[in-house]
């Protein structure tokens, strides 16, 4: 059992961090607040490797399997006897491994940054959001309620807005933090409304209380969730889906995913951490932390979740296909990747080998933190040396860049999943879950990851060789020391994680099981890879007319997917046109008019009568006088008359 | 004829109250309608002692809020000219018609 202590200073050291960072900051001299900030983590680091360790190899219990503890619990909100909202701190598997996987990807993005914003004016600044945005994962993921994870949910929200909007003198930085705010509260006010209605059902905040009063489907609890209902679909159905539609809108799932294209305006170490290995998975660690009574009570909504998994897997492999900005790429490919773990929770079942698309979504998200990670520093680098995100701008830089190059290589096998590398283990996992649970989802899953291949491909080659090479120059080199440490630790990862036996750790009932690698289910996937890898190697590597004649030839089809299947202007059209002409503009007329129109005729009344009656006031003392003996004289009168 | 009874009584009372109230309304100046005050007072004082007299003789209430009222009165007189005194040297009158500063 990992020890309580440790657990908690390893959450508020960032915070720590972010407060010296963000009071006194910009006093400290050079980057001070930097290494700091970078110090700190690395000793939460430590501390979550060792609160990760006591836990995986300290815990298991009589009955073989990793026991859901609940070290540390104050209540914060007492409503009545038995109904609160607590702040704890869980450990089960996916937390401890969620701390470990948040700590080690903030530190690798930390050591970056302090080569990649050197000189930047608001260094201490940057660095303070880091550490704002780093306490609240780490509480996010180690929440024992579904309330205070709501909290840590908007703090990470909040940390990421900050961060996209870094360069605040960009016009267009701006307005992607603002639709990445507005996008992400719109997907949590679902998430919102989900967590009253389940906990109004269960009466409780607490994910283990949940879980225990939910999941039997004979307890009073969920007979009266699956009682109620609304438009013919159970309250608990409805709470489940509109908390996934939280998870959909902070994972950037279609059609909420809008915003992830633009948070690339963000520094790229930015994107690294949050909008690719840590933010983004929170939906699908939502999903994952509610995961029994998702698959246990509540099947339709496990649907929902592997639908809009695939579909968005599907459609962002589309649209990286398309892109010339080399983040875009990246963002896009972030999201097919989410879609995947997001599907492998929809078709997993519970417990043990039934469990096993849960348990291939973690490892993916295990996975994919270390290699995406790695690709966007990689893509820092990059930018870093030809100063522009446009593909056309690259090209032959492996001599130049000859470490990014390496790194980049091994992040995009591992993407495309080639074996030996990590990301084979974790996608055959997924297919082969979809393949036993849904043939449609295991075929939309194939073609997606013959894209992924094609896609990270063209993206390498096009980088890398495509033009003549650029050689090393003496002005420009490939970055500090600092900048390249992390790229060879997350190769390590990228490469050699798959080889982490993950189903003993983390399953979706804690009892450990084996897995086993099917090797002839392993060709198809691995042949359509290749064929991807191939295919961009014919038309990427030199110079081709090839890739512009074929988008020349499909014409409509390939705007529309280069345009992003037109989901901007959907968004556009809708709140612009529909909603601003036909709801906005009547409300405002109704408030201006109607509204404001009883205010104004109160207003004006009063007005009216007063002016008229004010001539009373004529400062004549005999005038008063007057009035006075005749209201004395006229109450006399009632009196004598009304008492006769 | 016959003796004084209390009707004689009240029926002056009346008739001093209704001359201080008609004073009041009609005059100009403030003089005066301090003066008519003083009438309306008396009036009351004068009710007091006659419903004391007749109707409680062996009380002494209605003649001790007589005292009252006509200490009152004194205090009141005194506060009063001292208003008529500053509006005279603010105005150069003590014409009520011409102290209506105070109005909408």
């Amino acid at each position: 059992m990992p020890d309580t202590r440790v657990i908690l200073i390893l959450l508020f050291l960032p915070l720590l961090s972010f407060l010296i960072n963000g009071l006194f900051g910009r006093k400290l001299p050079g980057s001070l607040g930097g290494l700091l900030a970078t110090a700190t983590l690395f000793v939460s680091f430590l501390l979550s490797l060792s609160a990760a360790y006591s836990y995986f190899f300290g815990s298991v219990g009589i009955t073989g399997a990793y026991e859901t503890l609940i070290p540390f619990q104050v209540t914060w909100l007492q409503f009545s006897e038995s109904f609160s909202i607590n702040m704890g701190i869980l450990a089960d598997p996916i937390s401890m491994m969620m701390i470990v996987v948040v700590t080690f990807i903030s530190l690798m993005v930390h050591v970056f940054s302090l080569g990649y914003m050197k000189g930047e004016e608001r260094f201490a600044t940057y660095y303070s959001f880091l550490s704002l945005f780093t306490f609240s994962m780490l509480g996010l993921v180690l929440s024992s309620n579904i309330f205070q994870t709501y909290i840590f949910w908007e703090l990470v929200g909040v940390s990421s807005f900050l961060l996209i909007g870094y360069y605040y003198q960009k016009p267009s930085a701006v307005a992607a933090s603002k639709k990445a705010f507005i996008v992400t509260r719109f997907a949590d006010l679902g998430f919102l409304i989900g967590i009253l209605i389940l906990s109004y059902y269960g009466k409780s905040f607490d994910f283990v209380t949940l879980t225990e009063r939910l999941v039997p489907a004979a307890s009073t609890y969920s007979q009266a969730a699956a009682a109620a209902g609304f438009l013919g679909i159970s309250a608990l159905t409805w709470a489940l889906v509109l908390i996934f539609v939280g998870g959909a809108g902070k994972s950037a799932m279609f059609p909420l995913h809008i915003w992830l294209p633009d948070a690339m305006e963000g520094p790229t170490p930015v994107s690294a951490l949050i909008h690719a290995a840590t933010m983004v998975v929170a939906g699908v660690y939502l999903v994952a932390r509610l995961f029994p009574i998702f698959s246990l009570a509540c099947p339709g909504a496990l649907d929902v979740v592997a639908w809009t998994g695939i579909i968005s897997a599907l459609f962002a492999a589309l649209i990286a296909c398309t892109q010339t900005d080399i983040k875009r790429v990246l963002a896009y490919s972030t999201m097919s990747q989410i879609g995947y773990m997001m599907f492998a929770l929809g078709v997993s079942g519970y417990g043990a080998e039934e469990g096993l698309g849960y348990m291939a979504a973690m490892f993916h998200l295990f996975t994919h933190a270390m290699f995406k990670a790695l690709l966007f520093l990689g893509a820092g680098v990059i930018i870093h040396y030809v100063h522009s995100n446009d593909l056309k701008d690259m090209g032959g830089l492996r001599k130049a860049l000859p470490i990014t190059g390496a790194t980049f290589l091994i992040a995009c096998l591992a993407i495309a999943g080639i074996p030996p590398f990590s990301g084979f283990f974790s996608k055959e996992e997924i297919l082969l879950s979809a393949y036993n649970s849904n043939y449609t989802i295991y075929i939309i899953a194939l073609i997606t990851a013959g894209l992924t291949a094609f896609y990270m491909f063209r993206l390498y080659f096009s980088i890398f060789w495509n033009k003549p090479q650029v050689s090393a120059n003496e002005h420009k080199h490939e970055g500090t020391l600092s900048m390249l440490i992390p790229l060879l630790i997350l190769a390590v990862f990228a490469a050699f994680s798959g080889f982490i036996p993950f189903s003993s750790f983390v399953t979706s009932d804690g009892i450990p099981f084996e897995t086993h690698l099917h090797l002839e289910f392993s060709i198809l996937p691995v042949l359509l890879s290749v064929s991807g890898i191939a295919i961009a190697w014919r038309y990427y590597k030199k110079p081709s007319t090839v890739p512009a004649s074929v988008s020349q030839k499909t014409g409509s089809l390939y705007r529309t997917i280069n345009k992003k299947f037109y989901i901007d202007e959907i968004y556009l059209f809708v709140t612009k046109k529909l909603v601003f002409q036909l709801i906005a503009r009547p409300a405002a007329w109704f408030d201006k008019t109607i509204v404001d129109g009883m205010m104004n005729t109160a207003a004006a009344a009063a007005q009216v009568f007063s002016l008229s009656i004010s001539g009373l006031q004529s400062g004549k003392l005999q005038h008063y006088a007057y009035y006075f003996i005749g209201g004395a004289i006229g109450l006399a009168i009632l009196f004598i008359y009304s008492i006769a | 004829m016959s003796p004084v009874g209390l009707n004689h009584i009240l029926f002056l009372s009346s008739a001093l109250f209704f001359i201080g109230v008609y004073g009041f309304l009609t005059r100009r100046n403030l003089v005066t309608l301090l003066m008519s005050i003083e009438l309306i007072l008396n009036s009351v004082n004068i009710n007091f002692v006659a419903f004391n007299k007749y109707l409680y003789p062996e009380n002494l209430d209605g003649l001790f809020f007589s005292i009252f009222i006509i200490a009152i009165a004194a205090a009141e007189a005194a506060v009063a000219i001292a208003i008529i005194i500053n509006l005279y040297r603010s105005h150069q009158s003590i014409d009520v018609e011409d102290a209506d500063s105070l109005r909408y």
